[in-house]
């Protein structure tokens, strides 16, 4: 079935079998492979990206229930040359290991800071539970706690 | 690339764009070091560093490992920037590719001394050599890289160029090369005030003869090494731009993926696939020996269609076995007569008999997946008679191998593109690379169509080369005082000795093995048999010190005698974490020490057993000795990683095998640590000067055995098995 929604700000159809997960249409037809797979059944956050501004598993989300929706992925985050405050402390903590996982887990921390710029080590540990194999939780919660208003920015 | 000479370093001249190129043979620089060994013969000296210096300053690192994200790239140049003095902003770092010429024979001479006995070492280098060679490895494992390439080649590569542009520097002057200084990518002449950049020099310097024993500097002059520096592969992992094997786009390519043989050893016996390829999008079903795999216009329609597939597999056999058989069949060999031996001191076992105490237990571990974050993949291209590979391997090389293997042509008919990794702990070392050689035959069955093969999750968890279950049986024997005197332990599989061998002194001491395999296929997998023997030896020690009526921390203390670094590690520990200070009540702490690849750490966790008996670890807290610290902040983050890697087979971590195959799927059966699991890490060092060891493996092996104790010290019950989770619900023990 052919689909039309926003991407990264910009307005694209697509034409894929109704079941399709987003995640497959966003890698093979949009290009978009800094979204990742890690298991396929909404269990890791790999895929994580922001449907309508809510962070959302796309490996289990059908293109079907898409039309007119906007998207956004890790690609679309940011431009390039002025990233992210969330992309800038990562940097700044040093948080990837191997990396896989930071691009979801990185849509699903802006999409919490998005509505809770202050959130208390109780409402990360429930919010954000993406998979890091290479086990980088520790820094992922310095690197919240850095973006947190008073904090003195990114740089802690 | 010019002619190879014997030299252990070779400048290469004329290179396009001009400057300086610098490379070390291994087979040429090992004997001109050590004196001893034979010159090379013939062509076939491999280089394992290239360093290059263009006119416009630039300096570029090629390193022969891949990353995983263990910071080995930033690592190895800062080595080599380090003894070069390089401006550190002017300095790139290129993974080598896959050929001969950059194969990696100082891995095998950071890792394998460790094992013999140090009058063979010298001797060793040349076997070491020949075993590098043959094998063709380019393997990144065993925590190696910076302490094998880092120090033998990086270190070596970079002072011999810093020499050359010196030397160039006093020519171009008519100055002495000793008044010469390099400072920051620039050559500097204080008495006259000369200066010139490393670029401007790099083309004059590429003219002269490398020095064969460039002088190093001392670590007090060290301005990068030792230093936080920022990683280099960071920036792309945030943005979304790194590219792992997974994210590569051939044009016109096929996307696949496959079903294998459910019980490790079968076969494919009959598939039907008519039905199948009239589905949407499928453009073949292709049958290999172990598996089937579908192929079509994308990776969604491919997974239906193979999931709709109903193929028949034979069992080799094995359609029978389960874990419980597994684990007693290990059982029963421990029991038997017959044993190797792996060790002996003193009297042995034979003194048990005259200990004023025995104290006895068996432990074990089950079968452990690695779950990379990336689930197997491969990209593969047959096309007139040659192949194109891209994947993200440990060692490119031997993928390489296995790609023309199964492709029927020459390696040199291949060319492999390695990707960053998404996640290695040993899953894509030599050996383990079925997902390779499915690619590649899949490739040939639709060539010339270019094709990814990628596994589910449910495809990459029941088809790993799993962390061997294991069983142990440990005897010791304490005098009237409760020390121990002998150590006994008796173990499965042969080539676990070295992780069998405890930190602390005994006069009687034995290590007995017996090699018991299933056909479930087995890896190495972070830290290899570290990861269980630290398990049993750290939780038996702790069962000593409790028979002895004595504080654990003590007790190892008394018992290491004179290990002065392995005492400080366990003393500055305790003392961080405040071993010995009231908790609340429901909280214990455990410790535990283990020395691997040349690395001391140890670990104190605090824990908390809470009313419904869920294991919550606090903090842990960890101290590390691994001679030096080349990034302390990437070193720290191995060491937090390696923690959370160790808790997650710790608390939960289990293969289980029914009807000869793997029960679990994915993650909602094989979980891993997520965040709110997750406990504090401190983790501080010490630099005591000794060799540097590795840091990628280390941070594993103590951490299951400190939650264990620290599990004792709550409730008193002594967890043998792990995941300790399972098992403390269970009321196993
Ligand atoms: S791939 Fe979507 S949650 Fe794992
Ligand atoms: S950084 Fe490797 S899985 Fe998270």
């Amino acid at each position: 079935m052919a689909i039309s929604f926003v991407v990264n700000g910009e307005a694209r159809s697509v034409d894929a079998d109704a079941d399709t997960p987003l995640l497959w249409v966003l890698r093979e037809n949009l290009g978009l492979t800094g979204t990742k797979f890690g298991c396929g059944i909404s269990a890791c956050g790999a895929c994580t990206v922001h449907v309508n501004g809510a962070p959302v598993r796309a490996c289990v989300v059908p293109i079907a229930t898409l039309q007119g929706a906007s998207i956004t992925t890790i690609e679309g985050l940011a431009p390039q040359d002025a990233p992210h405050p969330v992309q800038i402390a990562w940097i700044a903590q040093q948080v990837p290991q191997c990396g896989y996982c930071q691009s979801g887990m990185i849509m699903a921390v802006s999409a919490l800071l998005a509505h809770n710029p202050n959130p208390s080590d109780e409402e990360i540990a429930a919010q954000i539970t993406n998979l890091c194999r290479c086990g980088t939780y520790e820094r992922v919660r310095r690197a919240i706690r850095s973006l947190a208003p008073g904090a003195g920015g990114s740089h802690g | 690339m010019g002619k190879w000479t014997r030299r252990a370093l070779l400048s290469v001249g004329g290179v396009v764009g001009g400057g300086l190129v610098l490379g070390i043979s291994e087979i040429a620089f090992a004997p001109n070091r050590l004196g001893i060994l034979p010159p090379p013969s013939g062509d076939g000296a491999m280089l394992t560093v290239w360093l290059r210096i263009t006119p416009e300053d630039a300096v570029t690192v090629l390193v022969p490992h891949c990353e995983m994200g263990q910071g080995v790239h930033t690592a190895l140049a800062m080595m080599a920037a380090e003894e070069l003095d390089a401006e550190w902003s002017q300095v790139h770092v290129q993974e080598a590719p896959a050929e001969p010429a950059f194969a990696n024979a100082h891995v095998l001479r950071a890792f394998l001394p460790l094992e013999i006995p140090p009058l063979l070492g010298r001797g060793f280098d040349y076997a070491t050599f020949k075993v590098a060679q043959w094998v063709g490895l380019q393997v990144t494992g065993g925590s190696s890289s910076v302490r094998g390439t880092g120090h033998h080649g990086m270190q070596v590569a970079g002072a011999a160029a810093r020499a050359m542009l010196i030397q160039a520097a006093a020519v171009r002057w008519q100055v002495p090369a000793e008044q010469c200084i390099a400072r920051r990518s620039r050559v500097l002449h204080e008495p006259s005030g000369h200066a010139a950049s490393f670029g401007e020099l790099a083309d004059e310097a590429s003219r002269l003869a490398p020095p064969v024993h460039p002088a190093f500097k001392s670590p007090s002059q060290y301005r990068i090494r030792g230093t936080s520096v920022q990683r280099v592969d960071i920036p792309a992992k945030v943005n979304g731009t790194a590219r792992y094997g997974l994210d590569v786009v051939l044009p016109g390519m096929l996307y696949a993926t496959v079903r294998a043989a459910p019980v490790f050893g079968g076969k494919l016996a009959a598939v039907e696939t008519a039905a199948v390829e009239a589905m949407p999008g499928v453009k073949s079903v292709v049958k290999l020996e172990e598996a089937v795999a579908v192929v079509a216009d994308g990776y969604w329609r491919a997974l239906k269609a193979s999931r709709a597939l109903q193929p028949q597999f034979t069992d080799g056999g094995h359609g029978e076995v389960d874990s419980a058989a597994i684990f007693a069949a290990q059982a029963e060999a421990l029991s038997g007569q017959s044993f190797g031996k792996a060790g002996k001191e003193g009297a042995g076992a034979a003194s048990l008999e005259h200990a004023a105490r025995q104290v006895e237990a068996e432990y074990r571990v089950p079968y452990l997946a690695h779950a990379t974050m990336e689930p197997m993949n491969a990209t593969a291209h047959i096309v007139d008679g040659r192949c194109e590979v891209w994947a993200g391997t440990q060692d490119p090389l031997s993928a390489r191998k296995v790609a023309a293997k199964a492709a029927g042509i020459a390696p040199d008919k291949v060319t492999f593109h390695n990707q960053p990794l998404g996640g290695g702990f040993g899953r894509r070392l030599p050996g383990t690379f079925d997902y390779i050689e499915q690619a590649v035959k899949i490739a040939k069955a639709i060539a010339p169509t270019p094709v990814k093969l990628i596994w589910s999750r449910e495809e990459d968890l029941q088809h790993d080369y799993y962390r061997a279950a294991f069983v142990a049986r440990f005897q010791a024997g304490l005098d009237a005082e409760g020390r121990p005197q002998t150590w006994v332990s008796h173990f499965n599989g042969a080539s676990e000795a070295l992780a069998a061998r405890p930190p602390y002194q005994f006069k009687d001491l034995e290590l007995r093995t017996t090699d018991v395999h299933a056909h479930v296929r087995e890896g190495s997998w972070r830290s290899v048999a570290f990861s269980q023997q630290g398990f049993f030896i750290e939780s038996f020690m702790d069962e000593l010190a409790h028979a002895a009526q004595q504080d654990p921390v003590g007790y190892r203390l008394a018992a290491l005698g004179h290990a002065p670094r392995h005492r400080a590690v366990l003393e500055k520990a305790a003392q961080l974490a405040g071993w010995g200070t009231p908790l609340p009540a429901g909280q214990g702490r455990g410790v535990a020490l283990v020395e691997a690849f040349g690395t001391i750490v140890a670990e104190v966790a605090r824990v908390e057993i809470t009313a419904d008996r869920q294991i919550k670890v606090h903090q842990v807290t960890a101290v590390v000795d691994s001679g030096e610290v080349v990034n302390p902040d990437t070193a720290a983050a191995q060491i937090e990683g390696g923690i959370v890697f160790g808790l997650t087979a710790a608390l939960y971590g289990q293969i289980t095998i029914d009807k000869g195959r793997v029960q679990q799927s994915n993650f909602h059966d094989y979980p891993l640590l997520k965040l709110a699991d997750s406990p504090r890490v401190t983790v501080e060092f010490i630099r005591s000067g000794a060799p540097l060891g590795g840091m990628g493996e280390p941070g594993v092996p103590p951490i299951a055995p400190a939650v264990a104790n620290a599990i004792f010290a709550v409730t008193g019950r002594r967890l043998r098995e792990l995941p300790l989770q399972a098992n403390l619900l269970s009321g196993k023990s």
